[in-house]
């Protein structure tokens, strides 16, 4: 009953990594950026839901609404003076700069909050639902629908709409997008702007869930890129099935074994299956023959 | 085996040839940095100066070290701090399990620090080269935060979150910082020496082959997985004395210092700043932001305000030198030196070769123009 309680806490905490790890796994999707900063800005998310409760008494899910439009044009105001400026050797000064964009943000949420750690308090958060021996804490419950709506509403935004086909065109090849007309500069910030909107929500979550600091974000980061790895860089659904697969590992480790050995097993698990496919579980062989 | 991207794994393959100053100078100039080196703690002897001198000398071995693999085979890692961890484990341990007095023989443990790093190298190393470009990167992070774990975990051995502790030497006042300057001064020099025999032998055209083309490399009978992997051992070898120094300088050793996800960047910064893949760059690199870094630290008693400003400090760099001091400087040098050389050919021959034949060999035409000049037509104007 234990395991079964582990797999299903898994479950609905895997649902709102995948929330993060879909905005990590978008970026690089579009733009072959890696977004070193998800961590810190899903920080940036919880603290201001926090903020927006503790001072202004507005709850956390409700201020979605303003939180995440607000990091919505972070995202795009990063792209444009921070990315969209880079010419030499993408990969690695994309993923340098925003690591400095990290780095300033983690300074001035620091300055602000102070190190202390906080947690969105709301009075639901430790309250739950008990069905037979199962418990279901209400927060998870809200959480997991949220990420449901939230990637429910990605996908229609990609699969349905004209901005999402130009989206994907773009994933599959920039060049050739660009030539049939699709302004690529505004696709990508737009991703970024949805990716740090994702990381948002997700924080929102994180924070109710975890008292934080500015330096929760590394042990973010790591988690999110070993989750992105494994379900292939670039990969909507890899993202969403290895963000689930590997809280259910962690919590079931956690509970058979022991929970400071949860977080270890994460990684040899990203190890062992990069041994057998090097790409991913869902990572496409040929990317982008250039 | 490896992904099929088929662009060069290099993300850093130089679309330059640098200018390579005369020989003369190029020995004066590191026989004058040397000695200005070796002088430098005798001239300011504050153990404020000295210890900023110190870090820069750990983060030198350390940018040597990183930038002959990632510089050398264009496989970036962000990774390398679990090479100082395990370094600055392997010196405390040995100090406090054989019960060493703190002083000069803790030196002796630097090559130890080095070997075990080295060893702890090749298994990952075997495992990580298997994938490329960001993969690559992203999977040196995800191991270096396994040896952060598991420095946290394993309790028995590392006594986790509670740290180590080093018997600090009985060196007192002006004189403490010194021994760690010089014997840190002195593994850079032999770091040195290394990246510069590397870049001169076969066994280093082998690397750069693979930076800038790994698939043809191998077609060229290079055994890839060989000589990368030899690349990485030895970058992990200095990374892990670079440690071995810290610890006894520091006196301590924690989990979050040691596996450092800060350190990783900071030494990537040093070697983009300075010039990856050339000898200098990660001299220079270390010279100039580590002792920049220190002063911000000392400024700003806050830690977060020296945070931000190193943050935008970086963004700059990065906006204003992408492609590194070194080779920004000198490839502007030689298209300066090119230019004239045309300038004074046109005068000469009248109705001679023409520009063509001008210029130094290796190509001195608009494709080899500076890192400056990516916009299209920039390099048209030495043909005008």
């Amino acid at each position: 009953m234990l395991i079964l309680q582990a797999i299903i806490d898994g479950i609905l905490i895997g649902g709102y990594y995948a929330l993060m790890a879909a905005g990590l796994t978008l970026v690089f999707g579009v733009m072959e950026i890696v977004n070193f900063a998800q961590g810190i800005l899903v920080v940036l998310g919880a603290y201001l839901s926090y903020a927006l409760y503790s001072h202004l008494h507005i709850d956390p899910f409700l201020g979605l609404l303003i939180t995440l439009p607000a990091m919505f044009v972070v995202g795009v105001v990063i792209y444009w003076t921070m990315i969209k400026p880079i010419r030499r050797d993408r990969v690695i000064m994309s993923l340098l700069t925003m690591f400095a964009v990290g780095t300033v943000i983690e300074g001035i949420l620091d300055l602000i909050f102070t190190s202390n750690l906080v947690q969105i308090t709301t009075p639901y958060v430790n309250s739950s639902v008990q069905v037979g021996s199962l418990i279901f804490p209400v927060i998870y419950l809200y959480s997991f629908g949220m990420a449901v709506i939230l990637l429910s509403a990605l996908y229609w935004l990609l699969y349905r709409t004209k901005f999402g086909r130009n989206l994907r065109a773009t994933t599959q090849n920039p060049t050739a997008a660009k030539m049939v007309g699709i302004d690529v500069d505004r696709i990508s910030a737009f991703t970024l702007g949805i990716g740090v909107s994702l990381a948002a929500a997700g924080g929102m979550v994180f924070g109710s869930t975890n008292s934080f600091d500015a330096a929760s974000s590394y042990d973010l980061i790591s988690r999110l890129l070993a989750i992105v790895i494994l379900g292939g860089f670039g990969s909507l659904a890899g993202a969403l099935v290895a963000s689930i697969v590997m809280l259910v590992i962690e919590d079931v480790v956690a509970v058979v074994w022991s929970p400071t050995w949860g977080q270890t097993t994460f990684y040899l698990v990203l190890i062992l299956v990069l041994l057998l496919r090097p790409q991913g579980l869902f990572g496409r062989t040929a990317v982008r023959a250039q | 085996m490896t992904t099929t991207e088929i662009a060069p794994a290099g993300a850093a393959a130089p679309e330059h040839v640098p200018y390579r100053p005369p020989r003369p100078l190029r020995y004066g100039a590191t026989a004058g940095l040397l000695a200005l080196l070796i002088a430098f703690p005798l001239v300011f002897p504050n153990p404020t100066v000295t210890s900023i001198g110190v870090f820069t000398m750990i983060y030198l071995i350390a940018a040597i070290g990183w930038n002959m693999f990632s510089g050398y085979s264009g496989y970036i890692s962000i990774g390398h701090a679990a090479y100082y961890g395990i370094g600055q484990y392997t010196v405390a341990l040995i100090t406090i399990h054989a019960h060493l007095p703190a002083g000069w023989g803790l030196f002796g443990l630097l090559p130890v620090a080095g070997l075990v790093a080295a060893l702890a190298s090749i298994p990952i190393g075997f495992l990580l080269l298997r994938v490329r470009k960001h993969t690559f990167i992203v999977l040196t992070i995800a191991v270096m935060f396994i040896f952060q774990l598991l420095a946290f975990n394993l309790t028995t051995i590392t006594n986790g979150s509670g740290g180590l502790t080093l018997p600090f030497p009985t060196w007192t006042g002006d004189f403490f910082n010194m021994p760690f300057y010089y014997v840190g001064l002195l593994a850079a020099v032999v770091a040195g020496a290394v990246a510069w025999w590397i870049r001169r032998s076969k066994y280093g055209l082998g690397l750069f082959a693979i930076r800038d083309d790994e698939e043809r490399a191998r077609g060229l009978g290079i055994k890839v997985t060989r000589t990368k992997l030899i690349a990485y051992a030895a970058s992990a070898f200095f990374v892990g004395i670079a440690g071995g120094l810290y610890a006894p300088f520091v006196g301590s050793v924690y989990p979050q210092f040691a596996f450092d996800p800060t350190f990783d960047l900071a030494i990537a910064v040093l070697v983009f700043v300075g010039g990856i893949g050339t000898l200098s760059g990660p001299v220079l690199g270390a010279l100039v932001l580590i002792p920049l870094q220190q002063y911000f630290y000392l400024q700003f008693g806050n830690a977060n305000l020296y945070l931000i400003a190193y943050g935008v400090l970086f963004i700059l760099i990065l906006r204003l030198l992408p492609g590194g001091i070194v080779p920004g400087v000198t490839s502007a040098w030689r298209s300066r030196l090119v230019a004239r050389a045309r300038a004074r050919q046109e005068l000469a021959g009248a109705g001679g070769t023409g520009p063509e034949g001008a210029g130094p060999p290796g190509g001195a035409g608009p494709k080899d123009s500076g890192p400056k000049d990516t916009r299209p037509g920039a390099g048209q104007k030495d043909r005008a």
